[in-house]
């Protein structure tokens, strides 16, 4: 739970539903907009392994009528947390729905490598394109800082931007709202290179951001560019968000939900309702949970959804992400800062690269809740082919505060047992380290188990340096007779 | 229970003697310590010193075994005074909270609202925050408005960061210290501890923390905040102070503030940093080493270098461990921390011999000198938690061999409950498990709802129904009206099940012929019960008698008993026709069959059933689904309050002046 990315289309929808219902901070130089925007036209198409690409692409024309406007003209990219898509060629500009479906299919569920990194294009966003002058584009982003939010202008924007931190006019907005800035200080501070004309347009469009900016808790806002065309007498503005990144506070979940999940409910999408698709089921708000999607090039895996949901009806914490499956040092760590101690030291200990999995858990989970995290871990790590060199695995931990280690510890050696024949057949050195209330049974029992079963097992306590046992086992010649093991 | 979380009844506070307490004898009120409050104000301490052995706080929420720690930690300290002077929990009215002090118990007022508990302790100027995440941001901005509130510990994760930092806002600008959020808190040994801190008290002794030695730590991690107790108490004299500032993004202190404190402090002689990936507090702490405002020896490491060696960015445990930027990487802070003149390790797992170095130095520099150490003290260890190691045992006042609501799923008699639905046991089958603590075979379980579907109702007018229908007229709810009625089972009303099971078996196992037991009871002039129907005969039989029979016949390995009650039938129905066996009486002898007979029970145990009543249960049970049916039905009716017609009674008083009441003579009974 932190600041999380979101989609490209979730983001758009954010801010096209409610620029015009997020309550500003001071007035604005414009009157509000009479009436609300209308649904935003964005056809956000998401293809799952396996699935027939041209049949999605069929249904998205049912979903999003708009696609199908004789005449008009469209942009396709892929939504997956990318940056710079456009020097990537990932972006298909200024073409007819027949065009985009073709260039989409041609690139849908296939891997592309973007900079360093391989990823499946999954999710595709497609909506109207906007002539505009160039003259309209701006630059613009809002990021939150301790003492406040940055916003950060530029009269001039699009791919080729440039260093904004360096060029960009920049105005901190203070945490206590009391102190938000007059219209004329902001456009003092924000717009001395834009035309006197479309001040008002600029700083009227820039308030109402910043209002939801505020009402939704976003923590990063980028758009880039930013489209403005103000009307004849200045009153009012077409502002289109060409290109839009942004991350939201998901703890703010209990305050915002209802708001993310409003602006991104089918009728606000102009999405016609389609009886029978989603009929008997009732969601909690408005509109679809937010989603926050895993960064490209790591799709999140079965197992990991899984983990992430027992995290989610819990008050513990249980956290699994993979980093290389075949890797061969597997990490089961309690802890949020123990964790990271952990891959640390296999990384400095030169198995960076080894490493299969981040993962904690901690926040005292019950015996039944660390046996399923247990098993999951210990499955991926034995559906992995063996390696000759065996595999290592890490039971490690702090000295835990109030977590009764010896109950947790029950559930990783009920884990333990069901694997017991394939941890000695994939040859797996563990070590185990632990401290904290009731350690002493929770050793006992996994030395207890370890002997049991057969399996090359080192076990620790607080003797032993957090994070100790990792160069022990993966450093030749750090492992000695003068090191004591952990004595019932 | 041990740490007490019992709401026990207001009790006058500070006055001994009054509640229970006897003359002479000890009683439990005497093993109860009280504190008054200071007579006067307290001589203000350094501006650096946050926590001093007199600190005094209120714990924010109700968590008995955060609070029960700090009070034993308070306890081996030597304190006066428990630092927590009361809770503060705006869901419960106000009560006392009982704990332990030492061997002796103590209690702590509970307050329903911050206002009354800040009006009663202007000693107490620090606040263990508990409130969850969704409630922390209200709490503790009220929390700071009032002015003698100096420092707030905010324990939740997961509080929106926009709501943090408004906290810390706020607080800078009122001058208030803020630990957290998302933290464990933090611990200033010999003096005060906030919540959870250092773990359980065999880990307080083990890291030394009840006495003070000469390194002050502030790290980012609550779980690490344990291990560093630990490498400090065994690498050095032990901890100043130890703070640890939340895992994330805005955590309302941060590094810079608490190390200028240890800076400050004369009893602080190493600073120790526990950085992390993300963010940019460290380089404060740089700047202030590079400036000279810190001049003490610092030893520092930042957790999560392998960050930048992970091909796809990964969101570590704390909320704040993410780096924006090459600056906010663990691998640059280190080298940066090095190049400032820290002592840096090369890997976290050489830090204990970096700071033991550092601490060897100073030590023979005459800049520390090692205290002897004071006797280790003994804390008298918690029931509940002994209990949880296996160390102790007591008898315990109650058994229950039936069902257990403690585990994952709620068990009857060992049968997981969704095992229950999957089997489809029915309630024949949950009466089976619940009553006998057994499976029966499913024809057992059949019957036992054939006989609650049989015993549901039998119309308005029985003395059951009835009671119940003019209970419910007078307007009383459903319970009463369903207990009204049910108290008029006995030996009269539906008390015909036992007693047929108890006859009939009384004279089969005697071996008495069915002749003989009928004439035997008429000699005794009992009537048999079980035999008998108002309207019903052989000729125009019972249909609910014939269903029993068959099911039983078709269905029991053995039906011996009602195979006797049928021939008792026929010996009756020979003498009137009326006399058949009725319901009560088939399904007592089938029932005590199916007992016999099913195979799950020894003789005894069947024996022993019968006697405890378990066929009256039968029938209450079955008979309660009729008796809420008449009481729904005389709501929905919204029938008013019964009255008996006089017309209905016939009225029979003695006559005055007749003699003295029992003395009246007879009364003579002329019926019309």
């Amino acid at each position: 739970m932190a600041a999380k990315s979101i989609l490209e289309a979730d983001g758009k929808a954010i801010l096209n539903y409610h620029l015009t219902r997020a309550p500003v901070i001071k007035p604005t130089p414009l009157a509000p907009q009479a009436t609300h925007n209308p649904p935003a036209k964005l056809a956000s198409i998401t293809f799952a392994d396996g699935d027939d690409v041209r049949g999605v692409l069929d249904q998205a024309e049912a979903t999003f009528p708009f696609l199908l406007v004789p005449g008009a003209k469209f942009v396709a990219k892929p939504d997956q947390l990318i940056k710079r898509r456009g020097k990537s060629g990932l972006l298909k500009l200024n073409s007819t729905w027949a065009d985009a479906k073709e260039w989409i299919e041609a690139r849908a569920n296939k891997v592309q490598k973007v900079e360093h990194v391989e990823g499946a294009l999954r999710t595709f966003l497609v909506e109207p394109f906007v002539p505009h002058p160039q003259e309209t584009e701006y630059y613009i982003n809002i990021n939150s800082v301790r003492e406040g939010d940055w916003i950060l202008f530029y009269h001039e924007g699009g791919v080729d931007v440039g260093d904004v931190d360096e060029k960009a006019e920049k105005l901190l907005i203070p945490v206590d709202l009391s102190e938000y800035p007059s219209n004329d200080e902001i456009a003092k501070s924000l717009l001395s290179k834009v035309p006197k004309g479309v001040h008002n347009v600029l700083v009227d469009f820039i308030s109402r951001l910043y209002a939801v900016y505020v009402d939704c808790q976003f923590t990063y806002l980028e758009i880039n560019p930013l489209v403005v065309i103000p009307n004849k007498d200045s009153t009012g503005a077409d502002v289109h968000f060409l290109d839009l990144a942004a991350k939201i506070d998901q703890t703010a979940e209990f305050e915002c939900g209802v708001k993310w999940a409003v602006a991104r409910a089918p009728s606000a999408l102009g999405i016609p309702h389609v009886p029978g698709k989603t009929d008997g089921k009732v969601s909690v708000d408005a509109g679809p949970p937010m989603e926050f999607p895993a960064p490209f090039g790591r799709e999140m895996s079965k197992e990991e959804a899984y983990i992430a949901e027992m995290d989610a009806k819990t008050g513990a914490s249980l956290k699994l992400t993979i980093l290389n499956s075949q890797g061969r040092v597997w990490t089961l760590v309690a802890g949020g800062g123990a964790s990271v101690v952990y891959a640390d030291a296999i990384a400095s200990a030169g198995y960076a690269g080894e490493l299969a999995n981040y993962g904690e858990y901690s926040g005292a989970p019950t015996e039944t809740q660390t046996f399923h995290y247990a098993r999951t871990v210990f499955d991926l790590m034995l559906r992995a082919p063996q390696h000759p060199d065996g595999k290592v695995l890490f039971i490690g931990g702090g000295i835990a505060n109030f977590t009764n280690v010896a109950s947790t510890f029950k559930g990783v050696i009920r884990a333990l047992r069901e694997v017991a024949p394939l941890l000695v057949e994939h040859k797996v050195q563990i070590w185990v380290r632990r401290a904290g209330p009731n350690y002493q049974e929770g050793l006992k029992n996994m030395k207890a188990v370890g002997s049991e079963l057969g399996l090359n097992m080192h076990v620790f306590g607080p003797e032993m340096h957090v994070s100790g046992i990792v160069p022990l086992a993966l450093v030749p010649g750090k492992m000695n007779d003068s090191i004591k093991e952990f004595e019932a | 229970m041990a740490s007490s979380a019992v709401p026990s009844a207001p009790t006058s506070n500070g006055t001994s003697g009054l509640n229970g307490s006897t003359k002479g004898g000890l009683s439990a009120n005497d093993n109860i310590k009280r504190f008054a409050a200071p007579s006067r104000p307290m001589s203000p301490h350094p501006g650096q010193a946050l926590f001093h052995p007199k600190t005094r706080c209120f714990v924010y929420g109700l968590q008995p075994r955060a609070v029960q720690g700090m009070l034993d930690f308070d306890y081996i300290c030597k304190r006066k005074t428990p630092s927590v002077a009361g809770i503060i929990y705006t869901f419960g009215g106000q009560f006392v909270s009982k704990m332990y002090w030492g061997t002796s118990e103590t209690l702590l007022p509970v307050y329903d609202s911050t206002e009354k508990a800040v009006a009663k302790h202007n000693d107490v100027d620090t606040v263990v925050n508990f409130a969850s995440s969704r409630s922390v941001f209200t709490s503790t901005m009220e929390l700071m408005e009032y002015p003698q509130i100096k420092c707030i510990a905010i324990i939740a994760e997961g509080v929106p960061e926009r709501r943090a930092r408004e906290i810390l806002h706020v607080a800078k600008k009122k001058g208030i210290t803020i630990i957290g959020p998302a933290t464990v808190g933090g611990i200033k040994p010999g003096a005060f501890k906030i919540g959870n801190t250092g773990g359980m008290m065999d880990n307080i002794v083990a890291s030394k923390l009840y006495r003070k030695g000469s390194v002050g730590y502030v790290s980012k991690s609550g779980g690490m905040s344990n291990e560093l107790n630990n490498i400090i108490a065994n690498t050095t004299d032990g901890v100043a102070e130890g703070v640890a500032i939340g895992g994330d993004r805005y955590p309302g202190t941060t590094f810079i503030d608490h190390m200028l404190r240890y800076e400050a402090d004369p009893d602080c002689k190493i600073l120790v940093l526990l950085g992390e990936v993300g963010g940019v507090e460290e380089y404060r702490v740089i700047e202030a080493v590079k400036e000279g405002t810190i001049t003490k020896p610092v030893v520092a490491w930042a957790i999560g270098t392998v960050a930048s060696m992970l091909k796809t960015e990964v969101q570590f445990g704390h909320a704040g461990s993410f780096a924006n930027s090459q600056l906010e990487t663990a691998a640059m802070k280190n080298k940066s921390m090095k190049d400032a003149g820290f002592y840096v390790p090369d890997t976290f797992e050489d830090l204990p011999q970096t700071l033991a170095k550092v601490y060897k130095e100073m030590v023979s520099k005459g800049e520390i000198k090692p205290q002897p150490e004071p006797a280790v003290p003994k804390i008298p260890i918690d029931y509940s938690w002994a209990q949880e190691l296996g160390l102790i045992r007591k008898p315990a006042a109650f058994i229950s061999t039936i069902s257990d609501d403690r585990g994952q799923e709620l068990l009857y008699a060992g049968m997981p409950i969704s095992e229950v639905f999957h089997d489809n046991i029915g309630i024949g089958g949950v009466m089976s498990l619940l009553w006998f603590r057994r499976r029966l075979p499913d024809y057992a379980g059949k019957f036992l709802e054939m006989v609650l579907m049989l015993t549901a109702d039998h119309g308005p007018a029985v003395s059951g129904a009835m009671n119940t229908i003019i209970t419910t007229r007078a307007g009383k709810d459903l319970i009463s009206a369903l207990v009204s009625g049910l108290l008029t089972i006995g030996s009269r009303f539906g008390g015909a099940l036992d007693g047929a099971a108890e006859e009939f078996t009384r004279a089969y196992d005697k071996g008495l012929s069915p002749r003989d037991f009928v004439d035997t009871m008429r000699k005794e002039n009992k009537l048999i019960p079980g035999i008998g129907h108002r309207v019903k005969s052989r000729n125009n039989p019972d249909l609910r008698v014939s269903l029993v029979k068959e099911y039983c016949q078709a269905n029991f390995p053995s039906t011996k008993l009602l195979d006797y009650a049928i021939a008792v039938e026929t010996v009756t129905t020979s003498k009137k026709d009326n006399l058949i066996l009725n319901v009560d009486g088939a399904v007592a002898v089938c029932f005590v069959d199916l007992m016999r007979n099913c195979g799950a029970f020894s003789a005894e145990e069947a024996e022993d059933y019968l006697k405890m009543g378990v066929l009256n249960g039968l029938f209450v049970l079955g008979r309660s689904i009729g008796l809420i049916a008449h009481f729904l039905d005389q709501k929905r009716l919204r029938t008013g309050l019964y009255r008996h017609p006089w017309d209905d009674i016939t009225y029979l008083l003695p006559e005055l002046g007749r003699g003295a009441p029992g003395n009246e003579g007879r009364v003579e009974v002329n019926v019309k």
